[in-house]
């Protein structure tokens, strides 16, 4: 990511995201009204079931925001529609004031800021965990650029960096297909690292963790909040109430409720659907 | 190439590249040696016919290079390539045939024979200037790449992966099989171009330009291939390697997938082309037998007999198999069909990294 040396520092050290994006020349939100991210009205239909149904979520720059639901509520499809994987029927998503979502591609919505882990832990399984970070890094995409790029000083410090974060120090040159189910995950938390995102967009990180393996995620993601703009997804409760701040509930693609994680569990009609009382 | 070293330490770290590249330098030094120098009667001579078919065998590997490239490295399983192959080879046959001048059967200073025969009366537009030697090779180039560019604009911008695409370069090539045969198209039709005479003033027959043919061709193959390998230690290769493994992955971490496949699709039927242009004036003729479907899927079969993914194993695909067809067809031409579907069958079971993965790597013999 880091292209200066005031920039290097371990997670946390960086100033508030300003917007800017370094050595990518896709266009940088206008965050002055202090939200990254617009979901707003937005439905979307598979086959007459409506997987979103007028749903609307606010993201604030710098936030940690959790989003839980039962299986079905829409949290994926979601991340799907913000990353341009799905278009909605209706509905619009905006990138802070002035970018909007819908009209661009995957690989133009990734180097605007807007980076995802997936539910399935996605890396390269060919490829060594250096070259999985090294592929994810921000840089100029376009492919006669990359067919000549060479890493320089900062960017492999930062790979470094990055490898020590996820703990894959020892496993620098192995394959990524031989890392272990959560080695995988930590391997692409630390590839949307490399993308030095603006958002992240984490669905059910510490799925097939272990109870340490979960606590240093949670760790991870709270330090990464701030700098930048975290929305997880996830399932895992005692997870989600270790590091939120503000949760919202999702039931058949419609905001359920929104508040602390205390709020949203005393509210009765989130009791109803979700908790199952 | 802007980065040398890269290039260096990639080549260094390739064992069967270097096997490959001194085989050739090998070949490039003894084929002369014993086809020219050593007297027609000895032992040790090696027939002008005999370079000739070493030629085409190494002409067939730099086709399988440009298939590996695709297949083994971005999982684009390309059923059509000959396709790119059989327009190098026309574009370098339109050069020979202008070559011919009056000494055609119909002697008409201009006209190619067949064209005379058709009671044509003028060159067609695309005939004109391809009697200069550097424009068709230009066309040996422009037209495979041209080709490849459209058709890869179209299939990879609308996300058509898989044995879809197959099907569609299946049918492209099939297409241009039928096309070529019409006799309208102006390319020979079914006879294709034939009875060349000189390349760049030199006769064909004579063992000197045979052998001429048969090092450029060693060069070109060894050029290429220091290319390919290239392409594939530069983050590009990673790129496109990452988009077969996950090709929507590849997308979310903001690499625009279809510059990447079209990139990757150009060059190898450029090289592809390269290739036919090299074959036809080694074998004498192109016709648009050529650019019938079987033909594409043998070089699939050669890729992947030899070993998918690594480039070398390409190579050693092609000549093995084409060794092997060269013996079958003269020895049993009735099963050679059948030998090479199981050869195809044996290799996907039993040798998943093809030949070249018999041979144990140097990890693998330390541990």
């Amino acid at each position: 990511m880091s292209t200066s040396p005031a920039t290097t520092g371990p997670v946390g050290l960086r100033a508030k995201p300003t917007g800017k994006r370094r050595s990518t020349n896709a266009p940088s939100p206008d965050l002055s009204h202090n939200i990254i991210l617009y979901v707003e009205g937005v439905t979307k239909s598979f086959d007459g079931f409506k997987a979103l149904n007028d749903l609307s979520i606010y993201i604030e720059t710098g936030e940690l925001r959790c989003i839980i639901g039962p299986n079905g509520a829409g949290k994926t499809t979601m991340m799907d529609v913000i990353t341009g994987k799905t278009q909605p029927d209706t509905g619009s998503v905006w990138f802070g004031q002035t970018i909007d979502l819908l009209g661009l591609t995957e690989p133009e919505i990734a180097q605007a800021g807007i980076g995802r882990k997936f539910q399935k832990p996605t890396v390269f399984p060919e490829h060594s965990v250096f070259e999985n970070l090294e592929l994810a890094m921000a840089c100029d995409k376009s492919v006669w650029k990359i067919l000549f790029a060479k890493l320089n000083a900062l960017q492999r410090e930062r790979i470094d960096e990055v490898l020590g974060i996820i703990g894959l120090k020892d496993q620098r040159s192995a394959k990524a297909g031989a890392l272990s189910h959560g080695q995988k995950q930590w391997l692409e938390i630390g590839m949307l690292l490399m993308q030095d995102p603006l958002v992240l967009l984490v669905d059910e990180p510490v799925a097939g963790m272990t109870p340490q393996e979960t606590e240093r995620t949670a760790e991870l993601l709270v330090s990464l909040a701030g700098k930048h703009s975290v929305v997880v997804v996830e399932h895992d409760m005692n997870f989600v109430r270790s590091i939120a701040r503000k949760v919202t509930v999702l039931h058949e693609g419609h905001v359920l409720a929104e508040g602390s994680m205390d709020e949203v569990q005393n509210d009765p009609q989130v009791k109803r659907v979700y908790l199952g009382e | 190439m802007r980065n040398p070293s890269l290039l260096l330490s990639a080549l260094k770290a390739d064992r069967g590249g270097q096997v490959l590249l001194g085989l050739l330098a090998i070949a490039a030094v003894a084929v002369p040696v014993l086809n020219l120098l050593v007297p027609e009667g000895s032992f040790f001579h090696l027939s002008t016919y005999t370079v000739t078919l070493f030629g085409k065998y190494l002409c067939y590997g730099l086709l399988a290079i440009a298939v590996d490239l695709v297949w083994g490295y971005c999982g684009i399983l390309s059923l059509g390539h000959t396709a790119f192959f059989a327009l190098g080879g026309y574009a370098i046959g339109m050069y020979l045939m202008r070559q011919i001048g009056p000494r055609g059967v119909y002697g008409d200073p201009i006209l190619p024979d067949f064209m005379v025969f058709l009671n044509w009366k003028e060159l067609p537009w695309f005939w004109e200037g391809m009697n200069h030697f550097p424009l068709a090779l230009l066309m040996v180039v422009l037209v495979p790449g041209l080709l490849a560019l459209g058709f890869g604009w179209l299939a990879f911008r609308s996300r058509v992966t898989g044995v879809y695409l197959s099907i569609m370069t299946q049918a492209l090539t099939f297409a241009l099989l039928l096309a070529f045969f019409r006799n309208e198209m102006g390319f020979g039709g079914n006879n294709g171009l034939t009875d060349f005479k000189e390349l760049l003033g030199f006769d064909l027959k004579l063992p000197g330009m045979r052998v001429a043919l048969f090092l450029t061709t060693v060069l070109a193959l060894a050029v290429g291939y220091i290319g390919c390998r290239y392409v594939i230690a530069s983050r590009l290769g990673r790129v496109v390697q990452a988009v077969r493994d996950a090709e929507g992955r590849t997308r979310f971490i903001g690499y625009q997938v279809e510059s990447y496949k079209l990139w990757i699709w150009v060059f190898s039927a450029m090289l592809a082309g390269i290739a036919g242009a090299l074959y036809v004036p080694q074998v004498g003729i192109i016709n648009p037998g050529e650019f019938a479907p079987i033909n594409s899927i043998e070089v699939v079969i050669w890729v992947a007999v030899g070993g998918r993914g690594t480039l070398y194993g390409a190579v050693a695909g092609a000549v093995l198999v084409n060794y092997a067809k060269t013996w079958f067809t003269a020895a049993f031409p009735e099963i050679w069909l059948y030998a090479l579907g199981a050869l195809f069958v044996v290799a996907t079971l039993f040798l998943p990294k093809g030949v070249v993965g018999l041979i144990p790597s140097r990890k693998e013999k330390l541990a």
